[in-house]
């Protein structure tokens, strides 16, 4: 082996690939930690109102906790139906 | 004021019982009275580790359920007079232990010892729950391996919300940072998360690395703490962390290829 191989060999190691995947998957599951713990229910009952008026689907609702040193925010997204596909 | 240390993991088998064993040592052996507590009921282990599991009469759910005084249930270890080991049942299973009992036992011990260390099973049920929920201090033992990472990432939410600190609104739990089973030579081959990837994703404080060491294996075998094998990487790991702990500025070893450039290229060549 040269001495030139032995500078090669830590090149998109595995433990990159670790790295990366631990920093998204661990950002993710802090931020899922920390909203309250009444969210899930506060968006499927949202999902029953809005469907007595329109007709969405089981995913167009999503309700976003976020939280900084100042406040607290409720993110509320409800994506209605495409009307031209209503309409025909 | 006694200082209620807990040694969990989330994750199975990453050396939360082996770093009990020799902390606990470390600490009693420094002078301070302490005593280790084996949370793991139904999978008793710490008993073995520490060399007494011929000395077991009681066990701890024995005191909480006053079929034994506590003073009858704790042995004290061969080798230092300082340091007592209270172990888990084998028998019963975990909701035998209830929240009362334990924080009853542990306010009998603060009375008389300095550092009680809690040896946590693995997972986030009962027995895990229990042994954290009455910390001062948290030693979270990792592996530099995705799960193990993960988990321990699941344990800090659980540190900082499920505790009695956490409930009472007091100051929070310390949480320190052990890696352990860490080989040097794999992370230099890109092999193996780096202590620097690991207190990255954590944002954690490192009070220790341990290498991957056959030491432990032996130390087991005899029933002897790591720790009290002072020559081995192991053992010196554990006795800076356990100064560390203390408040002593080591610098941080075990973490670089103890091999040099020039023993490296020697090696390969062979
Ligand atoms: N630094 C190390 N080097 C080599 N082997 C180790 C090291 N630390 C622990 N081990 C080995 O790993 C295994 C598990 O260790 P240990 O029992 O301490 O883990 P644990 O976290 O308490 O497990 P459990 O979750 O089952 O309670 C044992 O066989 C032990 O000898
Ligand atoms: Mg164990």
């Amino acid at each position: 082996m040269s001495l030139l191989d032995y500078f090669k060999i830590s090149k998109a190691s595995s433990a990159v690939l670790a790295k990366e995947r631990l920093q998204i998957l661990v950002a993710h599951e802090r931020s899922s930690r920390n909203q309250p713990s009444y969210l899930p229910q506060l968006q499927k009952e949202l999902l029953e109102v809005v469907r007595k008026y329109i007709n969405v689907g089981q995913d167009a609702i999503s309700v976003n906790f976020e939280q900084d040193d100042e406040q607290e925010t409720l993110e509320l997204n409800i994506v209605l139906p495409d009307i031209h596909a209503k309409n025909s | 004021m006694a200082r209620i240390i807990v040694v969990t993991s989330g994750k199975g088998g990453v050396g939360k019982t082996t770093t009990s064993a020799a902390i606990a040592m470390g600490l009693a052996k420094k002078g301070h009275k302490t005593a280790v507590i084996d949370f793991d009921v139904g999978l008793r282990n710490l008993d073995l580790i520490m060399g007494c599991e011929r000395r077991v009469v009681y066990d701890f759910i024995n005191v909480i359920n006053g079929e034994a005084t506590l003073n009858q249930a704790l042995i004290r270890d061969k080798n230092c007079n300082q340091l007592y080991i209270l172990p888990a049942s084998q028998t019963r299973d975990k909701d035998a232990l209830s929240q009362e009992g334990v924080g009853k036992i542990l306010e009998d011990l603060a009375k008389d010892f300095k550092y009680i260390v809690c040896d946590s099973p693995a997972g986030i049920e009962k027995g895990a729950h229990l042994a954290m929920y009455y910390a001062d201090d948290a030693f979270v033992v990792t592996n530099p391996e995705v799960s193990s990472v993960r988990d321990s990432d699941r344990m800090l939410g659980i540190l900082s919300s499920k505790s009695r600190r956490a409930e009472q609104n007091q100051e929070p739990i310390k949480e320190y940072l052990l890696l352990t089973r860490y080989s040097p030579e794999r992370v230099k081959l890109g092999e193996m998360l780096s202590v620097d990837d690991v207190q990255e994703i954590l944002s954690l404080h490192l009070l220790g690395v341990i290498p991957e060491s056959k030491s432990v294996l032996n130390a087991s075998n005899s029933g002897l703490p790591v720790i009290l094998d002072e020559k081995s990487d192991a053992g010196q790991a554990y006795i800076d962390i356990v100064a560390r702990y203390l408040g002593e500025d080591r610098p941080h070893r075990f973490i670089d290829d103890k091999k040099g450039f020039f023993g490296k290229l020697f090696n390969r060549s062979k």
